[in-house]
């Protein structure tokens, strides 16, 4: 059995309140905060991006696996917003870990479900031995077009996860992944904000994928929502997690530690795998913990994991999301928070 | 080595001379230089010039230079070390009248820093590219930590920063060729813009054209040329770790001190000598640690010498009377040799309102970077 | 910022490398040939460990144009508990909170672009250690 042996999270510092992108655009901030289910986010400093984001995770990811960074053969990145088009983040993030030149790099996207999907891919090169080690990051620093919905959760964050054989600190029981063709979110190349095609991503979109790959997965894995300790669903905004985790038969209760969306925003490919970080900065052994994300598009990866004793004795060694989100932060303006995103147009 | 003095000088006016190129700026110093001591020849000159590529995209400017005076075919050198490139023009055509390889030197400097360059941008070129520019640290920035280091150490202020600046422009004003011809006061200097912290816009020298020359001679053969020659009794120069953060104390000049030494040295003079000063105040607080460093006031007490008069004019070590390069103006590469030429016109009496009564032995230091060059020259009336 | 230059500096920006003199003990960052204080030339690979105390600092408020948006920003010389010295912008706080003594942590951070086009430059920088922090 293949599992994860180290973790880590980073969310900037920085945060914008809903009610400060409300105020801006002439919307009632109490109907947005009660629509969405979103207080504030997080916004990327003018110093941070995708890579930035992978290196602070994953230097907590490896801190907590206690391993020498040379021995990981393969580093998975996924993100909506790589910082180049055509040039891996996965090459920067192997220098700064001080992996070393015999590993394989790739960059994943699709989606807010780019980081499962590298955390799905660095678990099945671990368990068929081809490497010993595998590093899989998803963060994002997504853009939402000014005065869109999107814009009162797009946010920046992420979480690292390296996949082992032994030592484990959880646990994989069991995947699952469901996939379709469904023009919910996307974005054209030079293009600089993406599009959604309003109410239509809900239901024949996120919900779908993230029932069906739930429901798919706790059929294969012979498991019933109860019993889980802990689950996460991707979170766009505060609602959809919610509405889907009761729609699939879990408890509040189960989702509350995973559900950080409210304060710190969706960030993408962050989101879920972030979430999961929250999940382990508390679980105890034995639990069981659903994963299921979502990336327009459209898909979603399912996860059945398991807490051991050593996650216990390991976390010590990261930061927690918890002490992140409610740590030392600013919270900017409007017009700091469109100057820090480069929603400005200026000259040459 | 034998005996070398100046003996004739010549400078444009210090500003933003929009007229002129750097090549007009050279020939008008270096006609003046070479007519004031009535010489039709030269063995050779040195050019101090800090970035002519940057600036106006011309390098190889020795054959350039002399080519605008009729002198094409005189061996003519450029010599760079940022600020201090003009001391060290200077120190090289003393070496070689010195070492009796040519007889009749011209020592110039020149910069032409207003046709459109990232001025920021060119002088940040003299700080470490890789570890200090790279991480958007500007030359103000480099002064401004060593100001605050200084300040954590001894208790210097800002106010003895800015008297700094009010004395510069008070010698300034006296001075016909400086850039800015008004006085400024600690008030003024307060209120400016911040530039970087603790340093305000009126503690920093400004973005200047000019040039200037001095015509070196065999002390022997000087009496053709001048009735007042100045002797150059030592030359020193020392360089230092480029990167602040490579220097054990930030708040020290340590190039100085060892120029300063070496100077010393040569010239069988001490600091309890030296009647007359200019030294380097690219900012108001390298004036302050150069003064420390060349051992004219107790380590630590540049600010309060500052502030109880003593290097003004009438004090009891009068420093920058020619208005320092805050209120004369910085042209980079010419500064070095303004340097020399005003002290050289306090020992021969020339100094008209800027006097320094009976002067005898003076001195000029002339800094790259944030120290990592330093060159000093000690003059003596002959 | 052409990219051979900026590719050879990767190992000391990007894990702050620096050499240790076998001959005095003495750190040294960047990495160098030759020791400074012993001038002996055998030295070992080290990585500087990522936290120090703010030596002096100030304030930028006239910004180099690549940096014209982050401007008023603060650098500071940083000590490693190594005794190694390095240049680094002060981020994630307000620039008056740098003061000497202050206790920060290195974390990677973008450090420039070659304006729309050109490559991202990477390094490090120092963020204020908050109570409870070591």
């Amino acid at each position: 059995m293949a599992g994860i042996v180290g973790y880590g999270a980073y969310i900037p510092r920085n945060r914008i309140k809903s009610e400060e992108i409300a105020r801006q655009w002439g919307r009632d901030p109490e109907s947005i905060r009660r629509g969405l289910l979103l207080e504030e986010k997080s916004v990327p400093g003018q110093d941070e991006d995708t890579i930035t984001i992978a290196v602070a995770a994953s230097r907590d990811a490896v801190a907590r696996a206690g391993i020498d960074p040379r021995r990981i053969g393969a580093v998975y990145v996924g993100s909506e917003s790589h910082p180049y088009a055509v040039k891996p983040s996965g090459t920067a993030l192997i220098e700064a870990l001080g992996i070393g030149n015999e590993v394989h790099v790739a960059d994943y996207e699709f989606a807010c479900k780019a980081g499962t999907e590298a955390m799905f891919v660095a678990l099945g090169l671990v368990e068929s031995r081809r490497v010993e080690f595998a590093l899989a990051v998803g963060a994002d620093t997504s853009q939402g077009a000014p005065g869109d919905a999107l814009e009162y959760s797009a946010s920046a964050g992420g979480a690292a996860y390296v996949f082992g054989r032994d030592d484990l600190l959880v646990e994989v029981v069991e995947t699952y992944s469901f996939t379709s063709d469904t023009p919910d979110f996307w974005r054209r190349e030079g293009e600089f904000y993406p599009r959604h095609a309003g109410r239509f991503t809900g239901e024949p979109a996120y919900f779908k994928h993230v029932t069906a790959a739930t429901r798919g997965l706790l059929a294969k894995a012979g498991l019933a929502p109860k019993d889980f300790r802990h689950a996460v669903f991707h979170m766009p905004n505060g609602k959809f997690p919610l509405e889907a985790g009761r729609t699939l038969g879990f408890t509040r209760e189960q989702i509350a530690t995973g559900w950080i969306v409210n304060t710190m925003g969706n960030t993408y490919s962050g989101s879920s795998p972030t979430g999961l970080a929250a999940i382990l900065d508390v679980a105890e052994p034995g639990d069981l913990i659903l994963l299921t994300s979502f990336g327009s598009g459209a898909g979603s990866d399912s996860f059945a994991l398991r807490a051991t004793k050593r996650l216990v004795e390991r976390r010590g060694l990261g930061r927690s999301v918890r002490a992140m989100l409610d740590g030392p932060r600013r919270y900017l303006s409007y017009g700091e928070y469109a100057k820090f995103r480069e929603k400005i147009i200026r000259n040459g | 080595m034998r005996e070398v003095a100046i003996v004739g000088t010549g400078m444009t006016r210090f500003g933003e001379l929009w007229q002129a190129s750097l090549r007009d700026l050279f020939a008008e110093a270096a006609l003046e230089a070479l007519g004031s001591a009535g010489a039709d020849h030269l063995d050779a000159v040195y050019i101090g010039n800090m970035s002519a590529g940057c600036f106006v995209g011309q390098e190889h400017i020795g054959p350039v230079l002399v080519g605008q005076i009729g002198l094409a075919g005189v061996p003519a050198t450029r010599v760079e070390s940022a600020c201090a490139s003009g001391g060290v023009a200077l120190r090289s055509a003393f070496l070689e009248v010195a070492s009796g390889a040519s007889d009749l030197v011209l020592a110039a400097g020149v910069e032409k820093m207003t046709d459109g360059a990232d001025v920021t941008a060119v002088l940040a070129t003299a700080s470490d590219q890789e570890y200090e520019a790279y991480h958007g640290v500007t030359f103000p920035a480099l002064y401004a930590m060593i100001a605050r280091a200084h300040m954590e150490t001894y208790g210097t202020t800002e106010e003895d920063l800015a008297a700094v600046a009010v004395k510069n422009h008070r010698h300034g004003k006296l001075n016909p060729k400086a850039q800015f011809r008004r006085e400024i006061t600690i008030k003024d200097v307060l209120e400016s813009a911040w530039v970087a912290e603790p340093l305000r816009l009126l503690h920093c020298s400004p973005v200047s054209d000019g040039a200037a020359a001095v015509l070196l001679c065999s002390m022997d053969q000087a009496r053709k040329y001048t009735d007042t020659p100045v002797k150059i009794l030592g030359s020193g120069m020392a360089t230092s770790s480029m990167m602040l953060a490579d220097r054990r104390d930030p708040a020290f000049l340590d190039a100085v001190q060892a120029s300063a030494e070496r100077a010393y040295k040569m010239a069988d003079r001490g600091p309890g000598d030296i009647q007359v000063a200019e030294v380097h105040d690219c900012f108001a607080i390298s004036e302050i640690c150069c003064l420390e460093a060349l051992g004219l006031v107790e380590r630590g007490h540049g600010g309060k010498a500052t502030r109880r008069g003593e290097t003004a004019l009438g004090g009891r070590i009068p420093v920058n009377t020619s208005g320092g390069l805050k209120s004369k103006g910085h042209p980079v590469g010419a500064t070095g040799i303004a340097q020399a030429i005003e002290i050289y016109e306090q020992l021969s009496g020339r100094a008209g309102e800027r006097q320094v009564a009976g002067a005898k032995v003076g001195l000029a230091q002339n800094m790259g970077g944030s120290g990592a060059s330093s060159v000093v020259h000690i003059f003596g009336r002959a | 910022m052409p990219s051979p230059r900026y590719w050879r500096e990767i190992p000391s920006r990007y894990r702050l490398e620096a050499s240790k003199c076998t001959g005095c003990g003495k750190v040294m960052y960047p990495a160098r040939p030759v020791c400074p204080a012993c001038r002996s030339r055998d030295a070992e690979r080290v990585e500087l460990t990522r936290r120090g105390r703010v030596v002096t600092s100030t304030v930028i408020h006239v910004p180099p144009t690549e940096f014209d948006t982050e401007a008023p920003y603060a650098v500071a010389v940083v000590e490693t508990p190594e005794g190694a010295r390095l240049m680094v912008q002060v981020v994630d706080c307000e620039p008056t909170e740098v003061r000497p003594g202050l206790g920060v942590s290195l974390e990677f951070r973008r450090i420039r672009r070659e304006g729309h086009g050109g490559i991202l430059c990477y390094g490090h920088k120092a963020v204020p250690l908050r109570e409870g922090q070591t």
